[in-house]
């Protein structure tokens, strides 16, 4: 599983950091690394925008996976370069910027976007499986997420936009429900096809979510 | 007050409907000018519902200016743009303002349209759409909760006789038919081979099913049609016989096509009628009309 991102453009970058001049960069080593958007050579290439921008930049760090808890133990090593710094520029996902905030008191700035959760698939290749919807599918759908699959999540069936098994939103794109017509069809299971799936329940876990496991 | 529709579908006639889309703003002369053109020659009109995602004036008020003049309507109702609250309330509204007709669907991709960044709804599919106007009629709303008064609609949807692959469409099709699809309209069909064989499939389920019948106005329009419009085939010889006439006369080719097609389908009783679509050419639409000698 990984978080895709993508960075930001330099002029909303330059915007977040607005009336913010010592800036203390955060890569993650672990998802931006993967996808070339927060990595050691990415963090390095954001240092000299920012330079270029007039921003003093009072240090960084990439740290290993800044979603869990380690980071605070990054955190606490670059204690002081983050406490001279105004600002902590987060090129990990928006799942690091939540877990700096955790241990900071200081404005912490995404530098990339962060898109949907995926699986890769073939090297290099990462699609969204799950939407994480409360109320799975995939024993119906010969594994294949209608909700992601599906440019309109539809759990009953092809729309009228399948245009030679691609989605009418992308001639590159495949339609989910021919996947998932053909590969059903291969397990001889079509009949799960024809059964009518209810409205989905939007609020199996209502937001804000959380859970405690004890 | 029942549906007028209805009652021709059951009558065992040849039935025609046709459509006009609401226009994008709020002069609607031309709009209801192709109503005043249509409603006492077809047996149903269908308003639009943002078509093509495209935002204009609602089916809902384009079905009620139908009705308003005396027209009987189809409303359409896609799934994009209205979650089940909205979608449940408008149904009560056009009922109580006589609209007796809905032809629901998916409706298409936001970003094919022309509010690329709106959020696509949803929230029910065609299917669960046409369930839910049957738990109204039943007098339920999908929350589980009595309604003060239910309605009463002769729901129908569409299939698309050309999809590729069309065993998964066929699948769905039969799910509309099980959840009590009273009528079909299809997407546009031009092989009368193609939708003979659909309609030898089609026809044991015993719902009435429409032929889309598309004007084609140009060679270019079929080219562009044929190769751009999902679930959309025109065959090269229909091409070839456009283009083998001058441009100025391509629209009364087209007219004479769509003529042809029509007497053939009534002619040898292939399905229960036809649905024209003249798209913006609905003047056209009497034409059509007389051409198949309806
Ligand atoms: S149906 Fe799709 S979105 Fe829902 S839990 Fe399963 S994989 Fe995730
Ligand atoms: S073409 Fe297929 S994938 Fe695309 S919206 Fe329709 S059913 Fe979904």
């Amino acid at each position: 599983m990984k978080s895709i991102t993508k960075q930001k453009s330099i002029e909303d970058i330059q915007e977040g950091l607005k009336g913010l001049d010592r800036i203390f960069v955060v890569g993650c080593g672990t998802c931006t690394t993967m996808t070339k958007t927060g990595g050691i050579e990415q963090v390095e290439e954001m240092k000299e925008r920012l330079q270029e921008m007039g921003k003093r930049v009072t240090g960084s760090t990439v740290i290993p996976t800044a979603c869990d808890d380690m980071t605070e133990v990054a955190m606490k090593e670059n204690e002081q370069f983050i406490r001279s710094a105004d600002a902590i520029l987060s090129m990990s996902c928006a799942l690091g910027v939540h877990r700096m905030n955790l241990y900071i008191n200081k404005p912490v700035i995404p530098a990339v976007d962060t898109l949907f959760i995926a699986v890769e698939e073939t090297p290099g290749y990462f699609r969204e499986a799950c939407a994480q919807c409360g109320q799975c599918l995939l024993g119906q759908t010969a594994g294949i997420c209608p909700l992601t699959a599906c440019h309109k999540g539809l759990v009953n069936g092809p729309c009228g936009g399948t245009n030679n098994g691609k989605c009418e939103v992308d001639k590159d794109k495949d339609c989910a429900w021919t996947l998932i017509y053909n590969r059903l069809k291969e397990q001889g299971r079509l009949d799960l096809m024809r059964q009518y799936q209810p409205p989905r329940n939007h609020h199996i876990v209502p937001k804000p979510r959380a859970v405690k496991i004890t | 007050m029942v549906s007028r529709f209805k009652e021709a579908l059951d009558s065992g006639k040849f039935v025609i409907t046709s459509e006009v889309a609401p226009p994008k703003g709020t002069n609607l002369e031309k709009f209801l000018h192709h109503i005043d053109l249509l409603k006492d020659r077809v047996d149903a009109i269908n308003i639009t519902d943002h078509q093509s995602s495209v935002m204009r004036f609602p089916s809902l008020g384009g079905a009620l200016a139908v009705v308003e003049k005396g027209g009987e309507a189809i409303m359409q109702m896609t799934c994009r743009d209205r979650n089940r609250m909205a979608l449940e309330a408008d149904l009560l509204f056009a009922y109580t303002r006589g609209i007796r007709n809905v032809l629901c669907l998916t409706g298409d991709a936001v970003p094919v349209g022309d509010h690329k960044e709106a959020m696509g709804v949803f929230d029910l599919d065609s299917l669960q759409l046409l369930k839910t106007i049957h738990q109204m009629m039943d007098g339920q709303d999908l929350g589980g909760n009595n309604l003060d008064g239910a309605v009463e609609f002769c729901a129908g949807a569409i299939v698309t006789p050309e999809a590729q692959p069309i065993e998964p469409q066929l699948i769905k099709f039969e799910k509309k038919v099980e959840v009590g699809a009273e009528f079909f309209q299809t997407q546009a069909i031009y092989d009368l081979d193609n939708f003979t064989k659909f309609m030898d499939y089609a026809r044991k389920f015993k719902t009435p099913i429409l032929a889309g019948i598309v004007l084609l106005s140009s060679a270019r329009m079929a080219r562009y049609m044929t190769e751009n419009v999902p679930g959309i085939f025109v065959p090269q010889d229909l091409i070839d016989e456009l283009t083998g006439v001058p441009k100025e006369e391509m629209l009364a080719k087209g007219i004479e096509i769509a003529g042809r097609t029509i007497a053939a389908l009534k002619k040898d009783a292939i399905c229960g009628g036809v649905h024209i679509m003249a798209i913006g050419r609905e003047e056209a639409v009497p034409d059509i009309m007389a051409a198949a000698g309806l």
